[in-house]
């Protein structure tokens, strides 16, 4: 059984292929990197993942359950989370508000107009104890408009791993960080435990090549390697895509 | 939370006070205007400040509820059958509004409002077999809950208060819930919050409701109020009002909507009394406010005490210097 298989998916917006006919799975536990350069469709294909896009054809299974059809609001109930390229929050509120939310996705709390919400102590506590996993507990109560774009990276992986993922799709986690802030991080990713399965785009291929079990390299929209991180590196194709030869 | 906890307790007695300190009839019932239209306003706040969808068919939903209530009290019904029967019919309209105009956000859901509200407005004024046209209905008789006769101005300004507090403390509950902060949420980031496993639709569908439901309460009042009904009370003029009294206050504030039922209450009934340009007035107060508080009035006078407060407590460089010579010194 695969954490997350992907069969034949694609997707046209007008003529343009963006996905084509991609295939492939992740074990349970696996760290997979997709590659690729810019316009190679890496985008697409996690919002085809995640529901935000539907595809033209093909399918997504989640421990072999179809979730093709799934509204993508149903997706992180099921155990699939996401951080976005683009960061993603809640520019009014607190950190600690922040991640309160996200864990108020998966809480039937939610639905409810009488209580307040800052009476809901075990849900503050969640909230603390992910901050504290990335290291950001002491500024919990900072306005997320007063934190520098690293902490806000730091806050859009925090909210995801709070939902307590079975299967993480990480979109471009080290785009714009200074080189402390990768280290950070790049440290903090690694922390993840194996029982989650991490699924992660990278335009640029050395920045987390050390994080990756499998690599898929993605060009136009095609899978064009698949392997272990010697035998993508290692493979013609790579060089031939990212130097164009 | 001691200090807000005794303003809030002086706001109420203040407001309890209003009909024995105030002796003239006239503004009693200005006083009973404002509560209402605050809890009009306070409706709408849900959606515009806390959902960030702009309604301008409000004044259809209290509408509905302001003609029904006529039209049940006309045809004979008594007073409990005439409310439930105007909540009943502003929460169907509602959700009538809600399921079409949900389908969009930002500009067109402010359209997809005007039209809905301006058909409302049409069915009042077009379907005179019902409505009686430009006409309008009549109400005979306020209702007189456990023995309370409403019909006097002292009498009806104490019911409107309980409403109005009652509903303040509706609206206070539900934005502080884990519901309200969702909405909150599909304001600021509706596709993070579809990616968080939130209802984005279903959420604004209920705040939608709630919001409803607030509307139909002020127009039962305003039927009450007026003792009569008619298709004025529906036009687009009376849900922009109810824009600018929420977004002049403050929107996404408690106390803002009703700052601005307060203010626009005011300026169209006791400064025209004075000014024959009253319309002027109010328009220019409103320039005035978007230059100077565009977050409105609430927010905006917040944000000055504490600019004042700040610049208060912070020494200024003379007195330190000042303080930092030694004590013994003669003064020359």
């Amino acid at each position: 059984m695969s954490a997350l298989a992907v069969k034949n998916l694609s997707k046209s917006f007008g003529g343009l292929r963006v996905t084509a006919n991609v295939d492939f799975a992740v074990e349970p536990g696996e760290r997979r990197l997709i590659i690729g350069p810019n316009g190679a469709g890496k985008t697409t294909l996690f919002n085809l993942i995640t529901g935000e896009l539907t595809p033209d054809a093909g399918s997504v299974l989640l421990f072999d359950r179809d979730i093709t059809r799934l509204p993508s609001r149903n997706r992180p109930h099921l155990g699939m989370a996401r951080t976005y390229q683009i960061i993603t929050l809640f520019p009014r509120d607190t950190i600690l508000r922040n991640a309160m939310l996200a864990l108020l996705g998966l809480s039937p709390l939610r639905w409810n107009p009488f209580t307040a919400l800052q009476r809901q102590q075990h849900l503050l506590d969640a909230a603390r104890a992910a901050l504290a996993r990335v290291g950001l507990a002491e500024m919990a109560e900072r306005p997320l408009a007063e934190t520098s774009y690293g902490e806000k990276r730091r806050v859009e992986i925090a909210m995801a791993l709070a939902q307590q993922p079975r299967v993480l799709l990480l979109d471009e986690p080290f785009a714009g960080l200074s080189i402390d802030e990768r280290r950070d991080v790049r440290s903090l990713l690694s922390s993840i435990p194996r029982d989650v399965t991490v699924v992660m785009i990278e335009h640029d291929m050395d920045t987390a090549l050390d994080l990756a079990d499998r690599i898929t390299l993605l060009h136009f929209g095609e899978v064009v390697v698949e392997g272990t991180r010697a035998e993508v590196v290692a493979d013609p194709r790579t060089r031939e895509v990212y130097l164009g030869e | 939370m001691t200090v807000r906890h005794a303003l809030l307790a002086a706001a109420i007695l203040a407001l309890i006070a209003v009909p024995y300190a105030i002796t003239e009839q006239y503004y009693v019932n200005i006083a009973s205007q404002i509560l209402l239209y605050a809890v009009f306003a306070l409706g709408l706040n849900i959606l515009v400040g806390y959902g960030g969808l702009v309604s301008l068919g409000h004044a259809g939903l209290s509408g509905v509820a302001s003609y029904a209530a006529a039209y049940l009290l006309a045809a004979g019904h008594g007073h409990v059958v005439a409310i439930a029967g105007a909540l009943a019919a502003g929460l169907v309209t509602t959700a009538g509004f809600a399921a079409l105009s949900l389908r969009a956000s930002g500009i067109s859901f402010i359209m997809i409002t005007l039209a809905l509200g301006e058909i409302i407005w049409g069915l009042a004024y077009r379907w005179i077999s019902i409505t009686n046209g430009d006409n309008g209905i009549s109400v005979a008789t306020r209702p007189a809950p456990f023995g309370l006769s409403l019909a006097s101005a002292d009498g009806f300004y104490d019911a409107t208060l309980i409403v109005f507090l009652i509903a303040v403390a509706a609206c206070a509950i539900f934005v502080h819930s884990p519901f309200g902060a969702a909405l909150a949420g599909t304001r600021d980031q509706p596709r993070r919050m579809n990616a968080l496993g939130f209802h984005v639709w279903l959420i604004r569908f209920w705040a939608f409701m709630f919001s409803g439901l607030l509307s139909a309460v002020a127009g039962i009042l305003f039927v009450y109020y007026n003792e009569f009904i008619s298709p004025q009370a529906l036009a687009l003029t009376a849900s922009a009002e109810g824009l600018l009294m929420v977004i002049s206050g403050g929107a996404g504030t408690l106390l803002g909507p009703v700052v601005g039922a307060a203010l626009v209450v005011i300026v169209k009934n006791v400064v025209s009394a004075y000014i024959a340009r009253w319309n002027f007035l109010l328009g220019a107060i409103f320039v005035l406010i978007v230059v100077f508080m565009p977050e409105g009035l609430v927010p905006g006078t917040v944000r000055l005490f504490r600019v004042a407060w700040r610049s208060a407590r912070r020494p200024k460089p003379a007195t330190a210097a000042a303080a930092a010579t030694p004590a013994g010194e003669p003064k020359p």
